[in-house]
């Protein structure tokens, strides 16, 4: 049985994005997931550009490209109008990367989250925008090198820490809350099989190793992203109906293990790691608190 | 009536073999068929055979579906080689003739 995730496959060879992309191994396995009765919606974001320039379409289920600042606005739409035609199976996808999500598109997710239509938000997490040449965003960490913070004879590097969105939508008591990454693929399938159980909106956050933005070689994709889940960088957790379980690595590593493959962060020095080992360790404390506490009360 | 510009143009017709410097291979005799290439490609440029004409390390692991590289698309980032569990994709420098 050498088959972890599901065999049928939903998107075309011959897209346009880089070597090693995170985000289009997002997509495919979101897809495998969710089966052929799924409708995407897509605004501008690194997968606004990968099925490649007009005509050619990568996808075998229908693609709808939104402004954006109106993915959230766009599946509720889509959504309502499915329902009305009693399409109820259908699975509504708003696929949008960090900066359409927790920056540019923050009050269209909130607002769809809020109404409770039955969707699907994913965001796939490569930590800036990266499509348009690397500039910062709200999702990019603490201490990377970008273009619009870079590091030279001076080192503008990031001074703030990455945006909790995944918490956010915790506190708004969205249904279900997920996180996964693409070294974890029957994790990332599994959650969304659960997911497609609950009635109302879900979301998703999926950290997609950015070759290009985060300065490695592209065979370290996927390597790179099991790594976040290791060093606690990224913790993998899924919240449903406020119920929180997280899921804890075997063999936790120091942050250096992770930091140390990518370029952006090679500037930093010893302080600066120790400074987010620390963060690092609180978050992860703040977490297990959070799935102990809910276990006593 | 269609308001708006819709396509089904599949991206298949876009070839990116040309954006390989280095081409995988795999030694089948050593492949166990653990499909873990085939699961992370980014490109979807592995697929599986199952008519069994692969070499393979033995009997039993001969009947299993043997992943094939579409050498098409497959645009050489080298995910496959780097994630094989028993390390038998090479990566072979290519060079134009």
């Amino acid at each position: 049985m050498p088959f972890s995730i599901p065999k049928e496959e939903f998107m075309e060879p011959g897209n346009t994005a880089c070597h090693g992309c995170g985000a289009t191994m997002s997509m495919r396995f979101v897809l495998k997931a969710l089966g052929k009765d799924t409708v995407v919606s897509v605004p501008a974001s690194c997968w606004a550009v990968i099925p490649g320039a007009m005509p050619n379409r990568t996808l075998d289920v229908p693609m709808v490209y939104t402004p954006f600042a109106a993915t959230g606005a766009s599946i509720s739409g889509l959504r309502e109008a499915l329902d009305e035609q009693g399409k109820e199976d259908y699975n509504v996808v708003g696929f949008a990367g960090d900066g359409g999500t927790s920056d540019i598109g923050l009050q269209s997710l909130s607002g769809a989250m809020e109404r409770g239509h039955n969707v699907f938000y994913i965001m796939y997490d490569n930590e800036g925008y990266m499509n348009t040449g690397v500039q910062r965003s709200g999702s990019t960490p603490y201490g990377a090198a970008t273009t619009t913070t870079p590091v030279g004879k001076y080192r503008h590097f990031k001074r703030q820490n990455k945006k909790m969105i995944a918490d956010l939508m915790m506190a708004q008591k969205v249904p279900y809350v997920a996180t996964a990454t693409v070294a974890y693929p029957e994790d990332l399938v599994r959650k969304i099989q659960n997911a497609r159980k609950i009635q109302g909106p879900k979301f998703f956050q999926i950290l997609s190793p950015c070759p290009t933005g985060w300065y490695f070689s592209p065979e370290k994709t996927v390597e790179i992203s099991r790594l976040a889940v290791q060093t606690h960088m990224f913790p993998l957790f899924e919240y449903i109906n406020g119920t929180f379980k997280l899921n804890k690595p075997s063999k936790p590593l120091g942050v250096r293990a992770y930091l140390e493959q990518q370029n952006r962060f090679t500037h930093l020095t010893d302080e600066e790691i120790e400074e987010i080992q620390s963060h690092t360790d609180e978050r992860w404390a703040e977490l297990l608190k959070l799935e102990k506490d809910q276990l006593t009360a | 009536m269609v308001m708006v510009p819709v396509t089904d143009v599949s991206s298949r017709a876009n070839k990116t073999d040309t954006w390989r410097t280095q081409k995988p291979v795999i030694d089948y005799d050593a492949c166990i068929r653990c499909m873990i290439c085939w699961k992370f490609c980014p490109d979807d440029s592995i697929a599986y055979s199952t008519d069994g004409n692969f070499p393979a390390p033995n009997d039993r692991i001969a009947k299993l579906e043997a992943p094939v590289i579409d050498y098409d698309y497959c645009k050489g980032c080298g995910v496959c080689a780097n994630e094989c569990p028993e390390n038998c994709i090479e990566l072979i420098k290519e060079e134009v003739e």
